[in-house]
């Protein structure tokens, strides 16, 4: 359970930044609801665990936040990506394809071995 | 750096605790406010739209806590709030809070103040270059086991020595300054040319003195302490080059030494000349005026060292027998000279200092268990909410820690000022010998000391409760007034804890009972002489007094000029006062008797004809020498008792004679007399043989006067001062005291006196901590036994049943501790031999009269409760559960 959540938490900060980099800035709720478009609605975010998220990218550096009024005229809070999150952000993107790519050769037919 | 910004601002979210929790309820409000909107809009009622939302936010409180978790440092907050709950027990309870930081206080104080001594003296490095490397290197005579070295000998151990980077020697005299205000005795000290290379010091102005500048033809030079620079010369830099008369020579300044230079010695010499080796002394073997001091090849040890010297002087011993036969050598690090008396005396007191520290923090320590004991509900219900072993540790440490720091801090305030006033308690002429107490206080040494002892204080503190806890039982423990197994595991603990506080206190009473004891029997000895109503003062004359008949015309008229005086009753003139030092020896060989060549070492004093009368000692047969025996008249001499019966046993000494080791003919006297022995050294050591020349055989410029009074003569002081300096204002006056003054000042006589009273006021204090502890483990006993005792009471047991159940209890615990006690006393107080004197270290007597105040004290510390144990009204005990 934790070993799972703790992969979880990686991804979720990368997402987090990638659609903070498209949409520019959003508030929490937007930011849950992307992640689940995106996903296709595969992935059932619970949405409490993004606050504690965002305030790590947000201690770190990547982000900043800012009460702003949403396009319905709700107050809330906006999160922006900040110019050492986007370098941040290339470089993760660019790691994550490495690992995927590597990841994808093992599942890959073995036959050029034998 | 990222992490580290992540990490600070974490930090900071501890102290931000009100803003962000705001600020999160607003943002998860807003974010649900989104969602509903959201769901009403995809036509959802706004009560399933609502539920919606929050179902997908999951857990609210999970979510904050998360957050949370992530807006500071968990482990940090929590100790925060540890510290806050414990701050707050600590002032609900303030009779509990008070007692033992005033403990901890009391006993960080006494042992960082004793340790800023000890530092001081034995633990700073002296102000020389590579202090371990240097060496007292000096001859030893039968009697002397740290004798002189003569200045022919120096120059042999220096050729001939093999272990010696370089060997200089060092001497001390006292000069007369000519000043604005008439003539002023100063302290100087002549040395060897490289004496400053040899230590490693430099002078911060001028120069160092050459090589050869100590022969005969140099030039006369001198180096300025930099006390006296500051004081005489008012700092100023051409104080070089500009000359200064010292006995009537002037003196050229070369240079001044550091301010941090001292060299304990030679006490505060303000001034510093070369030998000059003219004539006299310096040309003698037999003249013992000098001591060496070495520095150590690299590698070469001590004991190589001491071989070396020795072979020397073995060497010495064959080459020249008639001066050097019997005249060995030794070595010792500089630091045991520089140090010398004051050593065992501060370890004493660092260890009777140690010992209070412990018995106040095993009391703190109890105390802290009995707490705990009273707090087993609580501590079971936290457990059983859910908080771990380690967090409950944790509370206790915090509060250890919260005690030690509070009672460390007013104990490093206190210790400061208990180190002024101690510093303050040492007499002027003591201080001169010990300068290096000079930079006492309370520096990176000390408090790395005070910050071992708080880490040992709350490792003590944190665990004993935490043992404890070992053995809460959670389900007794929060059972309404449970009492099982668990108070009888404390009163274990607790007593055994009592036991140990009553030990350290035997041992530090007994350890104060045996100086006391060793101190009244210093005080017992017999000093030969009825001291009281003494005045006693030294007078050096010019150097136009020189001539013998002169100086005896000067005596003599010294002497009718205060006999003169209301108040006088009579004055005497000697070279050097009793009760000062053995030393200044003679070699003395007996006409007609066989003599191979040993060295028979007597003490040999200068004195005047109503010396015996003055002093009111006890002429034993014979007569004592008249005013007229002067170098006109044959030679004549009185011998002290021990003399007497170490050379003349069985054998009337009157009227045989004495000379030196060749009986040269001007040196043959006859003894006409024998007087009781007269102590010339210290209090605690032993009588020597003695004889005593007639001043005016024997005249010099520099002599002391011995004045008595009929009373009151600390007030003829004045008087007596002004009236020789009259006689010739170019006479100085110096050193005025009174015999029980001096006595009473005496180095030996102090270090006893002050360590006495120190041990005493740790032994009071402990003795204190022990009784109160042993009341408090009673006390306890007694309110945990109530409802037995009401049992008991009920059941007919009489009220003196009761009290012996509770004082055997106590005396159980008394007894216990005063028999290991006697045994840890006995033990450590063979490790001060030393300091004891005239007494054993298992003086019976002081074993008994401290067990008697130990359990005495202990009887009546345990009363009080046996009282209300007795008291108990069984109806009401019984019914209280």
């Amino acid at each position: 359970m934790s070993t799972k959540n703790e992969i979880w938490q990686g991804t979720l900060a990368l997402m987090i930044l990638k659609t903070l980099d498209s949409l520019g800035p959003l508030h929490g709720y937007g930011v849950a609801r992307r992640i689940e478009q995106i996903s296709g609605d595969r992935l059932s975010l619970n949405y409490g665990t993004l606050y504690p998220a965002l305030l790590k990218l947000e201690q770190e550096g990547w982000i900043t936040s800012e009460w702003g009024t949403s396009e319905n005229n709700r107050k809330a809070k906006y999160y922006k990506l900040t110019r050492a999150g986007r370098k941040q952000l290339a470089i993760e993107e660019k790691e994550w394809n490495q690992t995927t790519a590597i990841v994808a050769r093992f599942f890959k037919p073995v036959e050029e071995q034998s | 750096m990222r992490r580290l910004r992540a990490w600070l601002l974490r930090f900071k979210g501890i102290f931000l605790k009100d803003t962000r929790e705001r600020d999160l309820a607003d943002e998860l409000e807003s974010h649900l406010q989104l969602h509903i909107d959201d769901n009403i809009r995809a036509g959802m009622s706004e009560h399933e739209a609502r539920r919606i939302a929050m179902m997908k936010l999951g857990g609210l409180d999970q979510a904050k806590e998360a957050y949370r978790d992530r807006a500071t440092i968990p482990f940090l907050e929590s100790i925060a709030q540890d510290l806050r709950f414990t701050l707050r027990q600590l002032r609900k309870n303030p009779a509990f809070t008070i007692t033992a930081i005033v403990m901890i206080a009391l006993g960080i104080s006494a042992s960082v103040a004793i340790f800023a001594f000890v530092d001081a003296a034995l633990i700073k490095p002296l102000p020389y270059r590579d202090p371990s490397r240097l060496i007292l290197a000096t001859e030893t005579t039968p009697q002397i086991p740290q004798a002189n070295l003569s200045y022919p000998d120096y120059l042999d151990w220096k050729k001939l020595n093999r272990v010696f980077e370089s060997l200089d020697v060092y001497g001390q005299r006292g000069h007369v300054l000519s000043t604005s205000e008439g003539m002023e005795k100063i302290i100087g000290a002549r040395v060897s040319d490289g004496f400053f290379r040899t230590l490693g010091v430099t002078p911060v102005i001028g120069r160092d003195f050459f090589t050869g500048e100590d022969l005969p033809q140099a030039p006369n030079t001198m180096i300025l302490s930099y006390a006296s620079w500051q004081k005489r010369f008012g700092a100023k830099q051409e104080i070089i080059g500009q000359s200064i008369i010292v006995d009537e020579i002037p003196f050229l300044v070369v240079g001044v030494l550091p301010q941090n230079f001292h060299f304990a010695p030679v006490e505060d010499a303000e001034f510093w000349t070369t030998l000059h080796p003219g004539g006299g002394c310096f040309l003698r073997r037999s003249c013992h005026s000098l001591r060496g001091v070495a520095r150590l090849k690299t590698g070469v040890s001590l004991a190589a060292a001491l071989d070396d010297v020795t072979r020397i002087a073995k060497e010495l011993e064959v080459q020249y027998p008639d001066s050097n036969r019997n005249q060995g050598a030794t070595v010792a690090p500089l630091s045991q000279l520089i140090v010398g008396d004051a050593k065992p005396v501060l370890l004493l007191l660092l260890g009777g200092a140690g010992l209070l520290l412990l018995i106040a923090c095993i009391n703190v320590a109890s105390l802290l268990l009995v707490r705990s004991e009273t707090r087993r509900r609580e501590l079971s219900v936290r457990r059983a909410l859910g908080a771990t072993r380690a967090r409950l540790v944790r509370q206790f440490v915090i509060e250890g820690l919260v005690i030690v720091v509070v009672g460390g801090v007013a104990g490093l305030i206190t210790s400061h000022w208990a180190m002024k006033i101690l510093f303050g308690l040492i007499p002027a002429d003591m201080m001169a010998g010990m300068p290096y107490l000079n930079n006492l206080g309370l520096n990176v040494r000390v408090l790395m000391f005070a910050f071992a002892i708080a880490a040992f204080a709350t490792a003590l503190f944190s665990l004993t409760p935490a043992f404890r806890l070992a053995t809460l039982d959670v389900r007794e423990g929060m059972a309404e007034g449970g009492r099982g197994a668990a108070g009888k595991v404390w009163t274990r603990i607790g007593s055994k804890l009592v036991v140990l506080e009553l030990t350290t206190a035997m041992v530090l009473l007994v350890g104060a009972g045996l100086l006391g004891k060793s101190f009244y029997r210093l005080l017992q000895v017999s000093a030969g002489f009825e001291a009281k109503n003494l005045i006693t003062m030294r007078v050096s004359a010019p150097s136009a007094y020189g001539k013998d008949e002169d100086t005896i015309a000067l005596g003599r008229k010294v002497v009718s000029e205060i006999e003169n005086l209301p108040g006088v009753t009579s004055v005497a003139l000697a070279h050097t006062l009793p009760l000062s030092f053995n030393g200044n020896t003679d070699w003395i060989r007996f006409v007609g008797r066989a003599y191979n060549g040993e060295h028979n070492e007597v003490n040999e004093r200068q004195v005047s004809s109503d010396y015996f009368a003055t002093l009111q000692a006890k002429l034993l047969r014979g007569r004592t020498f008249t005013d007229f025996e002067d170098l006109s008249k044959p030679r004549v001499v009185l011998i002290n008792q021990a003399l007497a019966k170490k050379y003349f046993p069985g054998e009337d000494p009157i009227g045989q004679r004495i000379g030196d080791t060749d009986l040269s003919p001007s040196s043959i006297k006859e003894i006409i007399g024998v007087v009781d022995d007269i102590r010339e050294g210290p209090l605690d050591s032993e009588i020597w043989p003695a004889e005593y020349y007639p001043f005016n055989q024997s005249p010099d410029t520099d002599f002391s006067v011995i004045v008595r009074t009929s009373q009151g003569e600390e007030s003829l002081i004045p008087t007596v001062s002004e009236a020789i300096r009259k006689i010739d204002s170019r006479i100085n006056v110096s050193n005025q005291t009174t015999m029980t003054q001096k006595a009473s000042n005496a180095p030996t006589v102090y270090l006893r006196r002050s360590s006495t009273w120190l041990v005493a006021g740790f032994a009071a204090v402990a003795l204190l901590l022990g009784i109160v502890g042993l009341y408090g483990v009673i006390a306890y006993s007694v309110s945990q036994r109530t409802r037995e005792i009401g049992v008991r009471i009920a059941l007919g047991a009489q009220r003196g049943t009761v009290y012996r159940l509770i004082l055997k209890e106590a005396s159980l615990l008394a007894l216990t501790g005063i028999v290991i006690g006697i045994a840890c006393a006995i033990l450590a107080a063979t490790f001060m031999r030393k300091l004891l004197f005239g007494t054993p270290p298992w003086d019976i007597t002081t074993l008994v009269c401290v067990a008697l105040v130990l359990g005495v004290s202990a009887l009546l510390a345990s009363f009080l409760p046996a009282r209300r144990a007795a008291s108990v009204d069984p109806i009401s005990a019984l019914r209280a559960e």
